[in-house]
């Protein structure tokens, strides 16, 4: 029996569960309801409303990944350091806090948020001001950075650890001060991770409505709101999936920058 | 004779509850070559590491040019590095790579221009400025690495077991070209390696560890004409080690056969270890000898043939020109003048030599 | 000095990561129906969580996709990257990168896409499309961490294998599998868990009849969510607590044991 033949069973699932499904919003994106082909979805993004929502969306989200970037690093350095078993560490990052459901988790930011909520009987103990950021952009912006954080951290890591120990030694040795090994060694050296962190934190990010939802008191509109509405209440599909088009140039661009960084890493490793 | 450069006063180190260097003195003169010799976890690289910087010793201090570094940070010593497994940056091209520590240093374009163009000439690697590390082969990152580190002008060079990752052959051309460098270059090599034949071949001077103690200091020569112990003597080289009695002035008694030899101060009846290399044993015609024995193996290595000849219920290493088959009765010779004896020593702790000359 | 601050910094990190969790659990004891307000220490929600026939079959249904959907996926997954692992480069390469596509496309647009596969087959929505499209998000998973550890083996074990005799499936089974279990296994939890924590997908194609934890809860958001939901989630979160606790002990003592020998 011939070992490639083997994927065959999964080439066949690939092609009908991932590959035709994207063919369909592409299909449906570009018709209209008789079936005729349109671009009518595709410019319907630019309507104030919907450009609005995306541009939000976008902000918001390179927001967040910049915080999560900016957390992120330091904490994977400290992680690095530390003689932390590698699976211990992305169980309790990652892996446990899932088994607590991700909507409940998100709620429980409202009751710490809320104006008599914990954060801020905190913050009144210290004498310091309240912060009312529930049921705005802040508080999503809050939402993302806790859910995808770890998405963050995972890649970076992963790239810190493989550095090896010698090659920083070997810039302090030929008389780098600690801040230029990090400037000229590290930072570089961790880039691939700090591009997938940056892919992995933006595209759910920038596409989320679940976390609009639950922490932007439902009047702020992300892109993926306006999306899931037109699906589940406008039952617009076509006005959908043109919508999740344009989304998707977003992602693919999002993609193809990793890929080349990817590349570029397989090309090193060789 | 030259000064002492680097000197290594009382230094202790241990990682967790493993003790790796013991109250250990060493210094290294200018322009020495000068090896650390010894198994794996002997601390040779903890030494190398202490003075690299990358380590501070629990106790004791570090003295460069009489003056304390114990506690100067790796970017401000004299000296510079040569990694296991060259540690080059790959992110980097080589020339990049070569003027990573003359940038920190602000030197002018055009001095570190020529000064890439004369390390890579003098690593025979001309040409290769743009290329990036990965695309090199082992024994050209090795050159590279040494490259990087010279154009520093360093007092001294460390290297960390540098050759360990290459072939046999590549090894032996390695040595010559290191043995070239040191002479162009006029400084100071401290080399830490396990391979006891680089050790013999390019130093000037051997210091033989063990579990974090000196064992022997001394020129190649010295170290495998007259090893100071049962180590040592284990260590560089095949040897007969026997123990053995010091019956008198110039007479020793190896299993129960008494040897002429010309080692003298020891004592009377007392115990010893004496060391027989290979080489020495001459194998005679039977009964012509000191004592008898018979061939039990015969290997051919190329240069010579390898045998054992059991005599006196011990297998003697002997290698010789001359064939003997399996089985054949023959009589051992040794030259008083090659056979070396040893004290000794009385406790663990007693293996460690320390060496004031 | 500076290691108190990096301590800090970890903790204050680990602190902003559960601090929502540690809310969850006090609020599964609030005797108050309300969030916002403390009325008391009770174990009410944990008892009437189990008169709670909408909720434990919300749960039941989680918990069985999530199984069926891991385990599938585990197989299939194992098995594509065993063959995945063979090809040329090329083709190698593009199979990856078709497999990559539900992990770094948008959720949304995942679901989006499953919700218009089935919409045009005229499936029925419901437990089966909910389960095929766990399936197709897990794979990926299963083939990430089951590849590094094909790459780590011998190429030539299975070879010599075959040439001692072996048939290529005893091969598989007696010499690879042994190897890439630990990645296998990691990629089967890792599946289970990406299927128990998923809303969106579940959302676009579950249909009306059918509800998880995940749908079920989101529907409650607008009315307030019932505190048996605080109880239950604070129950399965103990219990994979306690269940990584003892593993990581048992395997700590058969470490001891094995330094023993």
């Amino acid at each position: 029996m011939n070992r490639k033949l083997l994927a065959f069973p999964y080439i066949v699932w690939a092609a009908v569960f991932i590959l035709i499904p994207l063919f369909m919003v592409g299909y449906y994106g570009l018709t209209d309801k008789n079936g005729n082909f349109t671009m009518a979805n595709l410019a319907s993004i630019m309507t104030k409303e919907h450009i609005k929502a995306l541009w939000l969306s976008v902000l918001l989200s390179l927001i967040s990944t910049l915080i999560c970037l900016l957390l992120a690093y330091p904490l994977s350095m400290i992680l690095a350091q530390m003689n932390v078993t590698k699976t211990s560490f992305i169980v309790l990052i990652f892996i446990l806090p899932m088994w607590m459901n991700f909507l409940l988790r998100t709620l429980a930011w409202q009751t710490l948020l809320e104006k008599t909520g914990v954060l801020n009987s905190i913050l009144q103990f210290f004498q310091l001001p309240a912060l009312e950021i529930i049921n705005t952009p802040y508080a999503i912006i809050l939402g993302m950075v806790y859910n995808f954080l770890p998405f963050m951290v995972l890649p970076i890591y992963n790239s810190l650890i493989k550095i090896d120990q010698n090659v920083i030694h070997a810039a302090r040795d030929l008389g780098a001060n600690s801040i230029q090994t990090f400037l000229k060694i590290t930072l570089p050296l961790s880039a691939p991770g700090i591009i997938s962190g940056i892919t992995m934190v933006f595209v759910p990010a920038l596409t989320t409505f679940v976390i609009s939802n639950l922490l932007g008191g439902s009047k702020i509109l992300l892109i993926g709101n306006v999306i899931e509405q037109e699906f589940t209440q406008a039952g617009n599909w076509h006005l959908g999936s043109g919508l999740s088009l344009v989304l998707m140039l977003f992602i693919i661009f999002n993609m193809v920058i990793t890929a080349l960084f990817d590349l570029e890493g397989e090309g090193n490793t060789l | 004779m030259a000064h002492k450069l680097i000197d290594l006063v009382h230094i202790s180190k241990s990682f967790g509850s493993n003790l790796v260097l013991d109250d250990m003195n060493l210094y290294i003169r200018e322009n020495e070559f000068l090896t650390l010799l010894g198994p794996s976890g002997c601390g040779k690289t903890t030494t190398l590491r202490i003075i690299g910087g990358f380590e501070t010793p629990d106790k004791g201090n570090v003295i460069f040019d009489k003056e304390d570094i114990t506690r100067l940070s790796p970017n401000k010593r004299q000296v510079n590095t040569v990694f296991q497994k060259y540690a080059l940056f790959t992110h980097m091209t080589i020339e990049e790579n070569i003027a990573f520590g003359l940038k920190i240093k602000n030197k002018s374009k055009t001095y570190i221009h020529d000064k890439i163009k004369y390390a890579l000439k003098l690593v025979n690697l001309e040409g290769f400025e743009k290329r990036m590390p990965d695309s090199l082969s082992g024994g050209q990152q090795q050159r590279i690495a040494i490259a990087r580190a010279i154009v520093n002008e360093p007092k001294v060079l460390l290297l960390d077991e540098p050759l360990g990752a290459l072939d046999l052959k590549l090894r032996q051309d390695m040595q010559y070209e290191l043995i070239r460098l040191k002479n162009e270059l006029g400084i100071t090599f401290v080399y830490v390696t396990h391979d006891q034949e680089e050790a013999l071949t390019m130093s000037d001077t051997i210091v033989v560890m063990n579990q974090g103690y000196i064992q022997q200091i001394g020129s190649p020569e010295d170290i495998y004409n007259e090893p100071e112990n049962a180590f040592v003597a284990d260590f560089i080289g095949d040897s007969n080690i026997f123990p053995a009695t010091m019956v008198q002035d110039k007479l020793v008694k190896i299993l129960d056969t008494p040897f002429p030899c010309v080692d003298k101060g020891f004592g009377e009846n007392k115990p010893v270890d004496a060391v027989i290399r290979p080489e020495d044993v001459e194998l005679v015609e039977p009964c012509t000898g000191i004592l008898d024995g018979v061939v039990t193996h015969l290997i051919f290595k190329g240069v010579h043939y390898e045998m054992e000849v059991l005599a006196n219920g011990f297998e003697w290493l002997v290698h010789s020109t001359k064939m003997y088959p399996v089985g054949t009765k023959v009589g051992i010779f040794v030259d008083p003048f090659n056979i070396q004896i040893m004290n000794k020593p009385e406790s663990e702790d007693e293996e460690a030599v320390v060496i004031d000359e | 000095m500076i290691k108190t601050l990096k301590h800090l910094y970890t903790a204050l990190i680990f602190i902003f990561l559960y601090a929502p969790i540690a809310t969850l659990l006090v609020l599964s004891f609030n005797a108050s129906k309300t969030r916002a307000k403390w009325g008391g220490f009770t174990f009410k929600w944990y008892r009437e969580l189990f008169g709670n026939q909408v909720i434990l079959q919300a749960l039941y249904n989680t918990l069985l996709i999530a199984f069926l959907s891991a385990a599938i996926a585990t197989l299939m997954g194992t098995v594509a990257s065993f063959s995945i692992h063979s090809m040329k480069r090329k083709s190698r390469s593009l199979l990856i990168g078709i497999t990559n596509i539900p992990m770094l496309n948008a959720e949304i647009v995942t679901g989006i896409s499953l919700m218009l596969l089935f919409l045009t087959l005229r499936a029925k929505f419901g437990f089966y499309t909910v389960l095929l499209s766990h399936i197709t998000f897990n794979i990926p998973y299963v083939i990430l961490s089951v590849m590094p550890k094909l790459k780590q083996l011998n190429p030539h074990v299975y070879q010599a294998a075959l040439d001692l005799g072996a048939s290529p499936f005893y091969a598989f089974y007696k010499v690879i599998l042994p190897d890439i279990l630990p990645g296998v296994l990691s990629g089967f939890l890792m599946a289970f868990t990406m299927s128990l924590d998923d809303f969106i997908i579940t959302h676009f194609t579950k249909g009306p009849g059918l509800d998880t934890l995940s749908t079920k809860i989101y529907t409650e958001v607008r009315k307030g969510i019932r505190p048996e939901m605080y109880s239950l989630s604070t129950l399965i979160f103990i219990s994979v607590l306690l269940l990584l606790f003892l593993g990581n002990k048992s395997s700590y003592l058969s470490k001891e044991k094995f330094h023993e020998k």
